[in-house]
């Protein structure tokens, strides 16, 4: 009798396990997801390369920015500037002014989020300090650049591009890479 | 009076082995019907301890202001009534039906897998326990709602999220261990002859539950396990500041929590297409289209997800696509109540007290698959969210849902387990309280839901008070008129009008052609289906 | 008067088919007719007496949030109607079918015919629900320019906005005072659904809100508008609306977000686009103002008095939701003030985690949510009230002193 069970019993406890892991392939699934399909804003982590695109001078779009240290991360962060118009293609470039206004030294790292959310996808970023985390000493100021075109494949309905980084404070425990960070920005 | 024993089970000593004596019978058993029984009073304790949660919810809601219970102490009340109603009082309840019925049903003469299937048992009241002895330390218990979002339930939350992930885990365990005793009973136990298309429609209700809860189960424990690795082990699953997102949680956890829902009605489904024909004394109308409409809701169920999470921003595409698939779902379920009223028509009819509750799920459930299609309507949806509206809708398809049809299934097999027939006034009675108390409980929901009042808060606006006050009475009467229910089972076990074989006049299936009470052992010689 | 009588007839259709099933019940099974029907009764006082309460989705002041009305009436109706059909049929058979009657049980059990017919039927009529669905759906997420931009920001448990066009943020709290809530006064016409300091928008203008969250899940939610809208921290969300009509709008946080969920509301003022403009211009000028008088208050000293009003001012409106009005904070979950080692020995520590917050935790950074007086005057009442009795006195000198560090 127990024989007989054995198979099913197998197959159905593979396919709990499997099941298991198909939770956890959830979460690269999503961020495939959202690659494909914009949800949630989420941009890319990786540098765009900067294709051929031709700039379409018929054509304006809005950039805002927006910068929001999160409410446990004391130090000043903004844009320099709040909003520009751009032509889909051509390359833009604007500065964030982060300032570490405590005593001690800190680690950062921005996370980005664009509304609406299908326009991440044509949101592109060759540069950004974003992608990795930012070290600032205690009252160290800093100029952070944010390299990047707008597609222009951006379908017609969107006018308006908003992009928003929230700052977090990072737990120091990646020296080397905060290193690292610390001498690419002290320019 | 001497002739009378108090143990249902008791001639069945006179069998090659009986049950042992004492507690060491249901610790060590491995019997379906003990097994069962062990559920189903453990599903009742488990209904009785989140119903008295849901009485100090309406009493502190029976007027605005803050009178008996902090917010604090508030939400854990809402979170963990949640999670003991869904995984402590539903889920086992259906369990220990589908462990005494499906070896009866098909002519099996138990369980596939006995041990396994004490182990199944004996491991819920460990995490039951957890659970609600997290309620007593320091900060209290779980309190972001038994949806549990991160980051309210990581970051933001106290311990007592440890020993919730714990006992969830525990859960899931037991609940995927009974699954995969369901399944391969039905699978391999089948007595000769029974065709898959000749299973009771509860079996075959019990069979897609299963293969749903052996899909979700898994899905839970691992957003579970990334919520306790978030917040103790320096992951950032839904830690927007380390790369994650919260809205992700919300995928995975509706992911499974959708098709739950469906783990919660389906075998109310069969037990309603069990029901219904005996008492109309007809032929189930439609046995083909209820087996393709239960499948249809089960493979429906894992493409509706996110229409629980419109709010939470998405691309248009996107919610058109679960708006669709939403309604849809609208169709195999339209099918089963149109099946259920065509198997009324032109029947001869009687209303015991199994028929009433059948027939106040078909129209209650249908009530709150009416709500059900509203919010499923997109832009509308961002009204309705969030609000006492969605608490009228879920406690239409829960408690007059799922909870009625647990009851009519008792009272409809009661006799088979007892060998007594219940008292029939007293569960009149118990019926028609519950019925008028549960729709002043849950009806003007929909309204104060309409008003704009959100769920889950422990405080509200001075406009929302009177209905407020009304739905409280509501709750009192309807958890009051409970206890007629304890006081019926328990009289019905200690004796009262011996039942036949059959029971019902119109009642067909195999666990009928048995003697009342069933025999501790059944079908130990498979019988010969036609 | 519109709005009130379309109210009345969805009340009406909602309580019918209640009736309806009620009474059909009640036909049969005499002893329980009496409760029913006291019940009935019941019911529909309500809905006569609690006039203040409407008993339906309301209409809101925007094109949108007419629509979306429109969409749930309709959706409402069909439902109705389906729901007498089915329970017409039902009941018919109850009354009809029953074994009293003498009647034999017919013994049919399927027909093809008639199950493809209730399989296609109810797609037509989603397909009819799903037309109006998608169109304003659709309308929703009109993503064109917006004339004003309004960046809204949850935390537990308040609101802040910030105007993305002019130098004005502010945040938003519950006003409804704690006696209130605790029973000790009456309560007012608005109870719960009060804030210090009101959204205020321009009608006849699109507006867009850019929802996002400082700590755990919140939703913005104004009935008038049919906007509800989560914000999710690190992520940012977009609505928007356009309101017709001048007023006062209510609404209130929509997502679980602990202990205080139920006291976060959201208040809109909308004014004309001239009255507008007016606020904002004295609102920038107010807040310019502010910053340049909370310079000047460095070379001040203010005497303890001073500090301990203004200090449980803003510890009731800013920390007592955690730290708990006698400062003994929630065993577990928000530690205590009262004795604690931090408010009795270490007065820098103190001061850097009110500036600062800390990483990881509820505690948020105060630094750009009070003024330095504020702050100075919250510390100085946690090192004092409640027997702490240290007999620091804090000043706003003291607080730039340490911001600088």
């Amino acid at each position: 009798m127990a024989l007989k069970h054995q198979p099913v019993v197998i197959k159905l406890c593979l396919l709990t396990a499997a099941m298991f892991g198909f939770g956890y392939a959830l979460v690269p699934l999503y961020d495939v997801f959202c690659d494909l399909t914009g949800l949630n804003g989420k941009t890319s982590t990786m540098a765009a390369t900067a294709e051929a695109a031709i700039p379409d001078k018929q054509r304006e779009v809005l950039v805002e920015f927006i910068a929001r240290p999160n409410n446990n991360m004391p130090w000043v962060f903004e844009p320099v500037v709040h909003k520009i118009r751009v032509h889909p293609g051509e390359i833009h470039r604007i500065d964030y002014l982060a300032h570490n206004i405590t005593g001690r030294s800190m680690t950062a790292q921005a996370v980005p989020s664009v509304s609406p959310g299908q326009a991440a996808l044509y949101f592109n970023k060759m540069e950004c300090f974003c992608f990795t985390q930012q070290h600032l000493t205690a009252g160290q100021q800093l100029l952070m650049p944010l390299q990047f075109y707008v597609d222009p494949a951006l379908p017609e309905q969107f006018s308006t591009i908003t992009l928003s980084y929230t700052l977090y404070e990072v737990d120091a425990v990646a020296p080397v890479t905060a290193e690292t960070a610390t001498g690419d920005n002290n320019e | 009076m001497s002739t009378v024993t108090t143990d249902p089970h008791a001639h069945a000593e006179h069998e090659h082995h009986g049950p042992a004596k004492g507690l060491k019978r249901w610790l060590y058993t491995t019997n379906h019907k003990d097994i069962g029984t062990l559920y189903l009073l453990f599903s009742l304790l488990m209904f009785f301890i989140g119903g008295a949660m849901a009485m100090v919810i309406r009493a502190e809601l029976f007027q605005p202001g803050l009178q008996i219970v902090e917010p604090n102490f508030f939400n854990q009340m809402t979170t963990v009534h949640g999670l003991i109603m869904v995984f402590g009082a539903v889920m086992p309840a259906f369990t220990g039906l589908a462990n005494w019925l499906i070896p009866m049903m098909i002519g099996a003469p138990d369980m596939a897998l006995p041990r396994m299937n004490n182990w199944s048992f004996w491991i819920l009241p460990f995490a039951f326990s957890i659970l609600l002895a997290s309620l007593f330390m320091e900060g209290g218990g779980p309190s972001f709602g038994w949806t549990f979002y991160a980051p309210l339930s990581t970051t933001y939350s106290n311990d007592s999220t440890a020993l919730f992930v714990f006992s969830v885990h525990i859960m899931g365990i037991s609940s995927i261990m009974g699954a995969i005793n369901v399944i391969v009973t039905i699978m391999n136990l089948r007595a000769p002859g029974m065709t898959y298309m000749k299973m009771p429609l509860f079996v075959w209700t019990w069979f897609i539950t299963a293969y749903l809860l052996i899909a979700v189960m898994p899905v839970l424990a691992g957003v579970v396990t990334m919520v306790l690795t978030d917040k103790y082990f320096g992951t950032s699953f839904f830690d927007a500041a380390g790369g994650g997102d919260p809205v992700l949680f919300q995928h995975i956890f509706w992911f499974f929590g959708h098709p739950e829902v469906y783990i919660m009605i389906l075998p109310a489904f069969g037990i309603i297409s069990s029901i219904v024909p005996t008492f109309s004394r007809k032929p189930l109308f439609g046995y083909a289209s209820m087996v393709y409409a239960t499948s249809s809701i089960a493979l429906l169920s894992f493409l509706v997800w996110a229409h629980h999470m419109f709010t939470t921003g998405m691309p248009v595409a996107a919610e058109l696509f679960f708006m669709y698939c939403t309604m849809l779902i609208a169709v195999p379920t339209g099918v089963k109540v149109f099946n259920w009223v065509a198997t009324m028509w032109r029947g001869a009819m009687t209303f015991e007290v199994p028929m009433m509750f059948s027939l106040a799920f078909i129209v209650l459930f249908t009530i709150g698959g009416f709500s059900g299609l509203m919010l499923a309507i997109t832009p509308a949806d961002f009204q309705y969210h969030d609000t006492y509206f969605v608490v009228a809708h879920f406690h239409y398809v829960l408690v007059t849902g799922a909870i009625f049809s647990i009851m009519a299934a008792a009272y409809y097999w009661l006799p088979k387990w007892t060998g007594h027939m219940y008292d029939e006034t007293l569960g009149q009675w118990h019926f028609w309280c519950s019925l008028i108390s549960v729709n002043v409980l849950f009806f003007p929901m929909h309204f104060v839901g309409l008003a704009g009042m959100p769920r889950r808060i422990p405080d509200y606006a001075l406009q929302f008070a009177d209905f407020n006050a009304l739905i409280s009475i509501g709750g009192f009467a309807f958890g009051l008129s409970q206890l007629l229910f304890v006081w019926l089972v328990v009289k019905c076990i200690k004796g009262g009008e011996k039942a036949t074989d059959q029971v019902w006049e119109g009642a067909e299936g195999l666990e009928w052609t048995i003697a009342s009470p069933a025999p501790y052992h059944s079908f130990t010689t498979p019988p010969e289906i036609k | 008067m519109a709005i009130a009588e379309k109210t009345a007839v969805g009340v009406t259709v909602f309580d019918l088919q209640f009736a309806f099933v009620q009474r059909q019940r009640r036909s049969h099974v005499a002893r329980t007719s009496y409760l029913c029907w006291s019940l009935l009764t019941f019911l529909l006082a309500f809905s006569t007496q609690s006039a203040e309460m409407p008993l339906n989705m309301t209409q809101g002041v925007t094109e949108i949030s007419q629509q979306v009305y429109d969409l749930h009436m309709k959706i409402f109706y069909i439902c109705c109607a389906i729901g007498i059909a089915v329970f017409g049929v039902m009941f018919w058979s109850i009354i009809h079918h029953r074994k009293s009657k003498g009647v034999e049980p017919a013994q049919f059990h399927e027909s093809t015919k008639v199950e493809l017919l209730w399989t296609a039927f109810p797609v037509v009529i989603l397909i009819i629900m799903a037309i109006p669905a998608t169109q304003t759906l659709i309308a929703m997420e009109d993503t064109s320019e917006a004339d004003v931009s309004i960046l809204i920001t949850g935390s537990q448990w308040k609101w802040h906005y910030k105007y993305m066009d002019h130098k004005v943020e502010y945040f938003s709290l519950l006003a409804t005072p704690r006696q209130q809530i605790d029973n000790k006064l009456s309560k007012g016409e608005n109870y719960l659904l009060e804030v210090d300091r009101p959204l205020v928008i321009p009608t006849g203008k699109k507006v867009r809100f850019l929802v996002t969250s400082d700590d755990v899940i919140h939703s913005w939610w104004v009935p008038a508008f049919a906007v509800k809208k989560d914000a999710n921290p690190g992520f940012i969300n977009e609505a928007w609306t356009r309101v017709d009509h001048p007023g006062i709008y209510r609404g209130q946080c929509a997502e679980l977000c602990g202990k205080d969920h139920g006291f976060m509301p959201v208040v809109v003022v909308a004014k004309e686009p001239a009255d507008f403009e007016q606020w904002i211009a004295q609102e920038s000028a107010t807040q310019a103002a502010a910053k340049e008088a909370e310079l000047k208050l460095l070379a001040m000293n203010m005497s303890k008095d001073e500090l301990m009003a203004l200090g449980e001012k803003t510890y009731m409106g800013y920390c007592a939701a955690c730290h708990q009005p006698n400062g003994m904070g929630i065993p577990g979950v928000f530690p205590a003030l009262k004795g604690s080692k931090m408010a009795l020995e270490d007065l820098p520590a103190h001061i850097d985690i009110v500036l600062n917050g800390k990483t990881g935790t509820s505690m948020q950074a105060f630094d750009k949510q009070l003024t330095l007086s504020e702050i100075a005057a919250v510390v100085t009442y946690e090192r004092n009230a409640w027997d702490n009795n240290t007999g620091d006195l804090v000043q706003a000198a003291d607080i730039a002193k340490a911001q600088s560090k």
